[in-house]
């Protein structure tokens, strides 16, 4: 029953990639950090990276948090797209551990890339190792620390892997400028990604804007 | 939050009114429609104490039918604490141990300020229809002619809900140097038609009353019966199909069951009547005109060649909370005035509260919203 302890605290597996995504982001750039949580990557990226950065977020409770901080923040719902930013109104948009809560990932990626000239996109890689374990050899849905939901508590409706996600931008003809591929702790070795990544992080643009 | 003890006890005590009058002799105030008009009398109540840098001043903007009494008691045997006592007081959102809060009653209003019920001093009489139609950047103009006179040079924020949201609007686009933050609730830039045909059947319902009398009422009988309704419909206005079921549903007042006559009378038409009832004993049925009209005629990017360029206007930070259940000033609206300020990149949050009580919610989810005031209050007054 450990599993429902760690959903009432999500932050211990989103912190992870914080480090790495400050390190993309230009330095006085302009972000969209969309499902921004409680704020806590705008406000570092603002105080690294002086940023102007603003964040969107469905949760009330996160609102509050954010303003707490001095932030920008939208209450709003990702699913209803970006229609009302305007194409390339920001250097970067950034979706971090959020794709796959989300009902029709390829729209909002695609409104992503059109919003911002780059696109910041994470997501826990299911093709990893020991999902492939627990599902082969358990024959049940992995439930891991990278993944610590049991199918029927999950919010993650739209699991794909990394490989998955590289066709899914070949199609969409997004370009992949950047992929920074993690273990839990590290960066993982420069091969077998799609076995070995827990996560992966894409900087994504638009080919036919560039 | 130490806002959910007993209200009396954490209210603000006995409050002043003050009146600060200006104009002829002085200077006159130019209204929207090109009229010089004065002298003005401003009705006015502060709470907490102006700091020594003069940075710690909010300027509270009423709705329609409020007043300058926002918080605190009038006397100490008064009843009913000004109109946002929930909000406004030591340790509440608008903390006045932090901050110095300053609340007037509007132009065009009937509670201490100068509206169409006060003296024309060139006919010795009262104004009546002949006060000029003033409009929403008139009242704001008044204010800040109050605000001139207090020395407050920036204010730390304005804030309003519904027409006072119009007013916290206005200020920060028309005087943006002088306002570090607005916070705007259940408003909007301009009414929807639907609000538009509202406010018009409250006003026919005034001026259709036999004892309008062209507005010149005074020294008769008020049109008591057409206010009454105006108020009456404005209050179904403010509720929600929700809130309404909730409150009332099908209830009859004072029946077990129907009686198949006209002394039957569901919960809500009591109600209905009870508020319309009490707003004739307070409120003058010109000063609705007025202020109906003002609302009706509001339009923030008129003046600047649309919405998008008001906004660029604007220095300082902006909140806007709206609430789910709010037909009148859908949250549809104040997304617009959300998306304009983001598009010129103006530092603006936004919030959609889910709440059953329809526009009336900004007086009532004194909670939620308190919450979020002072947190964005607390970080203005940290960083401005």
């Amino acid at each position: 029953m450990g599993m429902i302890d760690q959903q009432a605290n999500p932050e211990h597996r989103v912190h992870i990639s914080y480090e790495r995504i400050i390190e993309l982001v230009e330095a006085g750039s302009n972000v969209l950090d969309l499902g921004c949580g409680d704020g806590e990557l705008l406000l570092r990226l603002m105080r690294e990276k002086q940023v102007r950065g603003r964040g969107v977020d469905i949760e009330e409770s996160m609102i509050l948090q954010c303003i707490s901080k001095g932030l920008s923040v939208f209450q709003g719902n990702l699913e209803e797209g970006l229609k009302d930013y305007p194409t390339g109104s920001y250097d970067y948009v950034i979706l971090n551990h959020t794709l796959q809560m989300i009902h029709d990932p390829a729209m909002l990626i695609q409104e992503m890339v059109r919003v911002g000239r780059y696109a910041v996109v994470n997501f826990p890689n299911f093709a990893h190792i020991l999902n492939r374990i627990q599902l082969a050899f358990g024959g049940r849905m992995p439930v891991n620390r990278n993944i610590p939901y049991e199918w029927y508590n999950t919010p993650n409706i739209h699991f794909c892997t990394r490989k998955d996600f590289v066709e899914l931008c070949s199609t969409l003809k997004i370009d992949i400028v950047r992929s920074i591929d993690m273990t839990r702790r590290h960066t993982a070795p420069p091969f077998l990604h799609n076995w070995l990544a827990t996560e992966t992080c894409f900087v994504l643009t638009n080919t036919l804007r560039t | 939050m130490s806002s959910e003890s007993s209200p009396v006890a954490e209210s603000l005590g006995i409050v002043q009114e003050h009146t600060y009058t200006f104009g002829p002799p002085g200077e006159p105030i130019i209204l929207e429609n090109g009229r010089a008009f004065g002298p003005i009398d401003v009705r006015y109540e502060t709470y907490g104490n102006l700091n020594a840098e003069r940075s710690n001043a909010v300027l509270i903007l009423h709705a329609f039918t409020g007043d300058a009494h926002a918080a605190g008691f009038h006397t100490a045997e008064s009843k009913h604490p000004g109109w946002w006592n929930d909000m406004v007081g030591p340790g509440k959102p608008f903390d006045t141990n932090k901050y110095f809060v300053i609340c007037s009653n509007v132009l065009g209003g009937c509670r201490g300020t100068t509206g169409p019920g006060s003296m024309d001093p060139e006919t010795g009489k009262p104004f009546g229809l002949s006060f000029p139609v003033i409009t929403i950047r008139d009242m704001v103009n008044v204010q800040k002619r109050l605000v001139d006179h207090l020395g407050i040079q920036r204010l730390l924020a304005v804030a309003g809900g519904s027409m006072g949201g119009m007013q916290a609007l206005e200020w920060s686009v028309a005087y943006p140097e002088m306002v570090a933050s607005s916070i705007v609730l259940a408003s909007t830039a301009r009414l929807t038609a639907q609000g538009i045909a509202f406010n018009a059947v409250g006003r026919n319902a005034i001026m259709s009353d036999p004892h309008f009398q062209s507005g010149n009422y005074y020294s008769d009988q008020m049109p008591a019966q057409g206010l009454s309704i105006a108020r009456m419909v404005g209050h179904i206005t403010y509720l929600s199909d929700e809130s309404m079921g909730m409150k009332f549903g099908r209830k009859l007042q004072e029946r077990a069951a129907y009686g198949f006559d006209f002394a039957d009378q569901f919960q809500v038409e009591s109600y209905l009547e009870y508020q319309g009832d009490k707003f004739v004993d307070r409120f003058d049925a010109n000063s609705y005109i007025y202020l109906s009209k003002a609302m009706d005629y509001y339009d923030l990017g008129e003046r600047y060649g649309g919405l998008d360029f008001a906004a660029s206007r604007i220095t300082g930070k902006v909140l806007v909370i709206s609430f789910t259940s709010d037909w009148l000033y859908p949250p549809y609206q104040a997304k617009e005035v959300v998306f304009a300020l983001m598009k010129a990149e103006k530092d603006v949050s936004y919030t959609e509260l889910n709440s059953p009580y329809g526009h009336d919610s900004f007086l009532l989810e004194t909670k939620r919203q308190g919450r979020l005031i002072s947190s964005f209050l607390g970080s203005v007054y940290g960083h401005d």
